[in-house]
C-alpha cells in the first residue's frame, strides 16, 4: 500500500492564529458589556464602525499586495485591532476618527510594515496616538459614567439611536450639551489636582471617584481583568506580562502612597483607572510586537509599567498606557537580544 | 581669533600625529579585500573567468579590473555574495564565460581508452589526476573540483564529465516552500483548493 | 532509596525547560501480551547494509550464497574509517539479490540490500554464548557487541560498541532508558513488563564489565505495573543494592538522552560532549535486552520488539519481529488495516518517519508502525506568517528560539545561524506542534542543518582545492626556478667559455696559420692535390 512520505511531527496542530485572535476577542466581551452599560450603547457604535473600516481597509490592502485575501482575513487581526482601538476613543466621538484611526491602524501601521507578523508597532496604539494628538478636542469628550448619571444628574446616558445620530452627524441630543459631556476623566482631575498641590482626598471628593478608581471605570477594569484571567487560563497569552506591570506599578507607588497619602493616589488609583488593566492584558500581550522568552516578557511588562507612570505623573498626558506601549514595542527586539535563554549544555 | 587659530593649528598637529601614527601601526600587510573575495570564490581553479585561477581573478576583482559575474561555478550564490561583500549590485552570470552546472560534476576518464600521455595530468590544477607515462591515468574523484580543464588536452577523449551522485549519504532535507512569500494569483488558489481537499 | 546513593544521580528528580504533555495513546497496543508464537516466517527478508549511524558497512556474501540465520552479512567498514554495525541474515535461505533497494528513510532513496530468500529451516549458524559472563573484561564485551551488531534501539541506532568504547570503560552511572514519552510507543514498556529477567541481568553484564556502581532504571510515571515487575526481578537476581527503578514524571521529550540526564541529574552534557565526561552511560532497554541476548545466547541482534498501532491498524499490539520483515507482513499479522488509514509512520507521531510504502523493510530503527488515520493527523494546513507568540520557546527543551531560527533558515543567512546553536536542536517537534501559524518549524531546521553540514564539506573541499591548487602553483615554480637555474648554468658555462675567446682566437689564428701553411704547400706543390683533407677543418671554423 502506497502512502504520502512526510516529515514529522504528524500530530494536528493544538491551535492557530485564528483560534487565539477569536478567544482574545471574547475574552474581552466581559469588559465590552461593562463599558456599555457605564457608558452606553455608543461604545457599540464605535467598535462596529471600527471593525466595518478595518475589514474594508484589510480587504483593500490585502488585494493591492496579492495576498490570498480569504486566509488573512480569515485571522481576526484586523477585527481585534478594530475592537481595541474603539475601546479606547470616546463612546461619542464622530464616525471619521475610526477611519481616520483604522486607516493609520491597518495601511500604516500594519500593511505598510510588511501584514500580519511584521509590524513593530501595535496598530491599535498607534491609532490611538494619531487621533489623540491630531484631534484632542474629539478624543477628550468623555460622557460621564452611568452610577455618575444617575447620583448627580450632571448627563444621562443615551440611547443607541441618539448615540448613532451624534456620531454620525455631531448632533447632541437635547438633553446633552458638549459642555456637560466633556467630562474630565479621573488621571485628569488627579493629575491637575496634585499639580495644583491638592490633597488626594479633597481630589477625591468629586462623585466620578468610585471605591477605589474611576467610578464606572472601576468596573470596566475588573472585567477587563476577568477576560485577562480567562485568557492566562486558556495559555492564550501567559501570566509574564500582566504580572510585571501590575507589580511594578504596586512597588513602585506603594512607598509613596505609604509615605504621604496625602499627596500620592493609592496604588488601586493607578490600576483602576484609565487604560491600564486592558493595556496589560490585552495590548501589552500583543505578540507581534513584544518580546517572545519569558524574561523578555517580563521586562518588556516591567517597562511599560515605567513608562506609564513616567508619563501619568510628569509627562503633558494623563494617562501614558499607550506611549508606553508604543516606546516598549520599539525596544523589544532589543531585549529579546539580551534575554535570550541558554541552549542546552552551552555556556 | 589668534587663541582659536593656535588651538585649531594645534589639534589639527595632534590629530594629524595620530593618524600618521595610526597609519603606521595598523598598516594592514597584503590584500584583504582580495582575501575575502577569494574566500567567497569556490576554488575550482577552472579559469573560466579568464585569469589563471580564482587567486588572481579575487585580485583582479578587488582592483576592480573585472565584473564579479564571471564565475559559473560560483553561480547566483557565488555571485550574490559577492555583491553582499563589495557593496555592488547583483548581476547575471555573464553567459560568454559559462553557464551553472545545476549539480556538481566530476570527471572520470575511460580508462581503455586512455592512452597515457599526460596531458591531463599537466593541465589538472589541482593535481587530482593519478598516472604516468604510457600508464593509464585515473581522477582522484575526492579532489576533482570539476573545472573542465582536462578535456581540451586530451588528444583521444577519453575523460567525460559526470554529475555527483545524490544518495542516501549526502541527501538531506530540501527547504519548504513558504506560502506567505508567495503573492501570485496561482499559487493563492492552490492554497484554497488545497484547503477544500483537505 | 538507600544510604549508598546519597547525592548521587537519580536521588532527586529535577526539571528540564520546555516541553509537553501529551496523550498517550498506550492503552492501545500495551493490553495485550506479547503472541506466544513468533510470527509466521515472511518469504523474503531485506536487509539494509546501512542500518545505523555511521559509515556503510563491507558486503561479504554473495549472490547465490547460502546462509545460516544469524550468519553475518556484512563487516565493518574498511580500516581507517569509523567501523560501522554490522548485520546478520534474519532466517536460514539463500541470497537471491544484493542491490539498492528503497529503505525506511526520509529521501525515500534506495540503499544496498541483501535480499534472502527464506528456505522455511530457520536453522541457526553455531551459536558461542559466554559461559560466564563474570569473566567478561570491557574490552571483551565491546568485541561481543560490535560482532552482534547492536545498535541503539530507542530510534537513533548509534553503534552501542562505539559509544561503549568511547567511555573509556570507565563510568559510574549506568542509566536505563525506559521512558518511552513519544505517544503509541509500547515496545519498551511490553519488554520490561514480559521479559525483565533480559534487561535486569543485561544491566548486570554491563554493571559488572564496567565496574558500575549505580544502575537506574528510568521509566514513566504511568508505569506501575511495569514497575513494581521490574523491582520483583531485581530482588530475584538480589542486585537491589545496585539497581534503582526511577519513575519519572510524563513529560515529552524525556526520553531523549540529554533531557532524561538532566532529569536525572540535574546537569546538562556539555555541548560537543558526550555524556561519558560526566561518567553516565545511558542505554535503551531494549539495547541491553539486546546485549544480554548476544552475552547469554550468543544471539546477534537480528529481530526486535515492534509496536503495530494506531487508529489505522485493526488489531494493535507489540511483536517480536525480525529484521528484514516486510512492514505489510507485520500488519498483515496485526489483523491489516482498517478503512480510514491515512498515514504510516515508522516511529511516533512526533519524531517518526511518514513511509512513502508497506513495502519497506523492519529495520533496527522500527521501534514502532504507527497507522494513523485523517482524523488524528495534521492535514495540509497553511502557513501564516509567524506572529512571534513565543509558543515555541517556551516548550523548547533545549532552550533555543524557533521563531528566529526559522527567519533565518528561511533567508539563506547561515552567517547569522551559527550564533542560534541550532546543532543543540534535537529534532523533537514541540515547536512545530504549538505554532499557531502552522509553520513546518522542525522542516526548516532539518533544511538548515543538511545545508549547514553540506556548506561545511563545500568550504573543506574548496579550501581543500585551494591548498592543492597553490601546492602546485609552488611547484610548477619550483620547477620553474630549477630549469631557469639550469639555463642559467649553461649560458654561465658559455660565457665562461667566453673568457675563452682569445683561446678561441687563438685557435682560429692557430688553423688559419695551418691554413696559409698548407695554402702554401699548395701553392708550392699545386701538382700533387691528396692533401685536400685539411679544408674540412677550415670548414668547421
Amino acid at each position: 500500500m502506497e502512502f504520502s512520505r512526510t516529515g514529522a511531527p504528524h500530530l494536528p496542530p493544538e491551535t492557530s492564529v485564528s483560534s487565539i485572535m477569536l478567544q482574545v476577542l471574547l475574552a474581552l466581551i466581559p469588559g465590552i458589556a461593562a463599558m456599555v452599560w457605564f457608558f452606553g450603547s455608543g461604545v457599540l457604535i464605535q467598535i462596529a464602525l471600527s471593525v466595518i473600516f478595518a475589514v474594508s481597509l484589510e480587504w483593500l490592502m490585502l488585494t493591492v499586495r496579492h495576498k490570498p485575501v480569504k486566509i488573512f482575513l480569515g485571522d481576526y487581526s484586523a477585527v481585534l485591532t478594530a475592537v481595541l482601538f474603539a475601546l479606547c476613543i470616546p463612546p461619542l466621538a464622530p464616525w471619521w476618527i475610526s477611519l481616520v484611526g483604522m486607516v493609520f491602524a491597518i495601511v500604516v501601521a500594519k500593511h505598510l510594515y510588511g501584514g500580519l507578523g511584521q509590524n513593530i508597532f501595535n496598530p491599535a496604539m498607534v491609532a490611538y496616538v494619531v487621533v489623540l494628538i491630531a484631534f484632542p478636542l474629539e478624543l477628550t469628550r468623555w460622557l460621564s459614567p452611568r452610577g455618575l448619571a444617575d447620583a448627580g444628574a450632571l448627563t444621562e446616558i443615551p440611547g443607541l439611536l441618539q448615540s448613532l445620530q451624534t456620531i454620525l452627524n455631531g448632533q447632541l441630543p437635547t438633553i446633552l450639551s458638549w459642555d456637560a459631556i466633556s467630562q474630565a476623566t479621573p488621571l485628569d482631575l488627579l493629575k491637575n489636582g496634585v499639580e495644583q498641590n491638592r490633597m488626594i482626598s479633597e481630589i477625591r471628593q468629586s462623585p466620578i471617584f468610585g471605591s477605589y478608581g474611576g467610578r464606572g471605570w472601576e468596573w470596566v477594569a475588573n472585567f477587563y481583568a476577568l477576560g485577562g484571567i480567562w485568557l492566562i487560563w486558556r495559555r492564550i497569552i501567559s501570566w509574564h506580562i500582566p504580572v510585571a506591570i501590575i507589580a511594578t506599578v504596586i512597588i513602585l507607588t506603594l512607598p509613596a502612597w505609604l509615605y504621604d497619602p496625602s499627596s500620592n493616589p493609592i496604588p488601586l488609583e493607578h490600576l483602576f483607572s484609565g487604560a491600564l488593566i486592558l493595556g496589560a492584558f490585552f495590548i501589552a500581550t500583543d505578540p507581534v510586537t513584544g518580546c517572545a522568552s519569558k524574561r523578555g516578557k517580563l521586562v518588556f511588562g516591567l517597562g511599560v509599567a515605567l513608562l506609564t507612570l513616567t508619563i501619568r505623573l510628569w509627562g503633558g498626558y494623563p494617562d501614558g498606557v499607550a506611549f508606553a506601549v508604543l516606546l516598549m514595542n520599539m525596544f523589544a527586539p532589543l531585549i529579546d537580544r539580551y534575554t535570550r535563554p541558554r541552549a542546552y549544555g552551552k555556556t | 581669533m589668534t587663541a582659536a587659530v593656535i588651538i585649531l593649528t594645534i589639534l589639527a598637529l595632534i590629530f594629524g600625529l595620530a593618524l600618521g601614527y595610526a597609519a603606521i601601526r595598523f598598516r594592514i600587510v597584503g590584500n584583504p579585500i582580495a582575501d575575502k573575495i577569494e574566500a567567497v570564490l569556490p576554488q575550482t581553479q577552472c579559469a573560466q573567468c579568464g585569469y589563471p585561477g580564482c587567486r588572481p581573478y579575487a585580485e583582479a576583482i578587488a582592483a576592480e579590473e573585472v565584473e564579479i559575474n564571471r564565475c559559473p561555478p560560483g553561480g547566483e550564490a557565488g555571485i550574490k555574495q559577492l555583491a553582499e561583500l563589495l557593496g555592488k549590485e547583483v548581476i547575471p552570470l555573464d553567459e560568454d564565460v559559462g553557464i551553472e552546472k545545476a549539480l556538481p560534476e566530476v570527471a572520470i576518464i575511460h580508462e581503455d581508452i586512455c592512452i597515457g600521455c599526460t596531458k591531463c595530468i599537466l593541465a589538472c590544477p589541482v593535481d587530482a589526476i593519478l598516472g604516468a607515462a604510457k600508464q593509464m591515468h585515473t581522477v582522484i574523484t575526492d579532489e576533482c573540483t570539476g573545472c573542465e580543464l582536462c578535456i581540451p588536452p586530451c588528444p583521444v577523449d577519453c575523460i567525460d564529465m559526470v554529475p555527483t551522485k545524490i544518495d542516501i549519504n549526502n541527501w538531506h532535507w530540501h527547504k519548504p516552500i513558504p506560502i506567505t512569500t508567495i503573492t501570485d494569483a496561482g499559487i493563492s488558489s492552490n492554497i484554497q483548493s488545497s484547503e477544500q481537499s483537505g | 532509596m538507600n544510604q549508598r546513593h546519597t547525592d548521587s544521580i537519580g536521588d532527586y528528580l529535577h526539571n528540564f525547560p520546555g516541553g509537553l504533555k501529551l496523550k498517550h495513546h498506550k492503552a492501545l497496543s500495551c493490553s495485550k501480551p506479547l503472541p506466544a508464537a513468533e510470527i509466521p516466517l515472511s518469504r523474503e527478508y531485506v536487509v539494509p547494509i546501512t542500518q545505523h549511524l555511521g559509515k556503510p558497512t563491507e558486503i561479504i556474501v554473495s549472490v547465490g550464497q547460502s546462509v545460516k540465520k544469524g550468519q553475518a552479512l556484512s563487516k565493518p567498514g574498511k580500516s581507517g574509517q569509523a567501523p560501522g554495525a554490522q548485520v546478520h541474515a534474519p532466517t536460514s535461505g539463500i541470497v537471491t539479490a544484493i542491490q539498492a533497494m528503497p529503505v525506511p528513510h526520509p529521501s525515500g532513496l534506495s540503499s544496498p540490500c541483501v535480499v534472502i530468500e527464506a528456505d522455511g529451516n530457520d536453522s541457526w549458524i553455531k551459536l558461542e554464548p559466554v559461559k560466564d559472563y563474570k569473566s567478561l573484561s570491557c574490552i571483551e564485551l565491546i568485541q561481543h557487541v560490535r560482532a552482534a551488531g547492536i545498535v541503539g534501539l530507542g530510534g537513533a541506532v548509534f553503534p552501542t560498541d562505539i559509544k561503549l568504547q568511547s567511555t573509556s570503560c570507565s563510568i559510574d552511572t549506568l542509566i536505563l532508558n525506559g521512558v518511552e514519552c513519544e505517544p503509541y510507543i509500547s515496545c519498551d514498556e511490553t519488554l520490561m513488563r514480559q521479559a525483565p529477567e533480559r534487561v535486569i541481568e543485561g544491566a548486570l553484564i554491563l554493571g559488572h564489565a564496567f565496574n558500575i556502581t549505580n544502575i537506574l532504571i528510568a521509566i514513566e510515571d504511568p508505569m506501575d505495573t511495569c514497575r513494581k515487575t521490574l523491582e520483583k526481578c531485581i530482588k530475584q537476581f538480589d542486585a537491589d543494592d545496585l539497581i534503582t527503578v526511577v519513575c519519572v514524571p510524563m513529560l515529552y521529550p524525556e526520553g531523549g538522552e540529554r533531557q532524561l540526564i538532566q532529569v536525572l541529574s540535574g546537569k546538562e552534557v556539555p555541548a560537543g560532549k558526550l555524556p561519558s565526561a560526566m561518567g553516565v552511560l545511558v542505554q535503551n532497554v531494549a539495547t541491553i535486552a539486546a546485549i544480554h541476548a548476544a552475552i547469554i545466547e550468543g544471539k546477534p541482534l537480528i529481530e526486535r520488539l515492534v509496536t503495530v498501532t494506531g487508529a489505522g491498524i485493526k488489531d494493535p499490539q507489540n511483536v517480536s519481529a525480525r529484521i528484514g520483515t516486510p512492514i505489510a507482513d507485520l500488519v498483515n499479522y496485526c489483523g491489516g488495516y482498517t478503512p480510514s488509514v491515512a498515514r504510516l509512520i515508522m516511529g511516533g507521531p512526533l519524531m517518526g518517519l511518514g513511509l512513502q510504502s508497506d513495502q519497506l523493510p523492519i529495520v533496527k530503527a522500527s521501534n514502532c508502525i504507527l497507522a494513523l488515520t485523517h482524523a488524528n493527523i495534521a492535514s495540509k494546513q497553511t502557513e501564516m506568517p509567524c506572529i512571534n507568540c513565543g509558543n515555541c520557546v517556551n516548550v523548547c527543551p533545549a532552550g533555543l528560539l524557533p521563531q528566529s531560527l526559522q527567519m533565518v533558515i528561511r533567508a539563506d543567512n547561515f552567517e547569522a545561524l551559527e550564533s542560534l546553536n541550532l546543532d543543540a536542536c534535537i529534532e523533537c517537534g514541540c515547536c512545530d506542534y504549538v505554532c499557531p501559524s502552522h509553520i513546518p518549524l522542525v522542516d526548516y531546521f532539518r533544511y538548515g542543518k543538511g545545508e549547514q553540514r553540506a556548506r561545511a564539506r563545500e568550504k573543506q573541499f574548496s579550501e581543500r582545492a585551494k591548498s592543492r591548487f597553490e601546492l602546485r602553483e609552488t611547484r610548477l615554480e619550483k620547477l620553474k626556478a630549477e630549469r631557469l637555474a639550469r639555463h642559467q648554468k649553461r649560458k654561465q658555462a658559455l660565457v665562461g667559455s667566453a673568457d675563452k675567446k682569445d683561446s678561441v682566437a687563438a685557435a682560429i689564428a692557430r688553423a688559419k696559420a695551418r691554413k696559409q701553411a698548407i695554402t702554401d704547400q699548395q701553392a708550392s706543390s699545386r701538382s700533387n692535390p691528396e692533401n685536400n683533407s685539411s679544408s674540412g677543418s677550415e670548414d668547421h671554423s
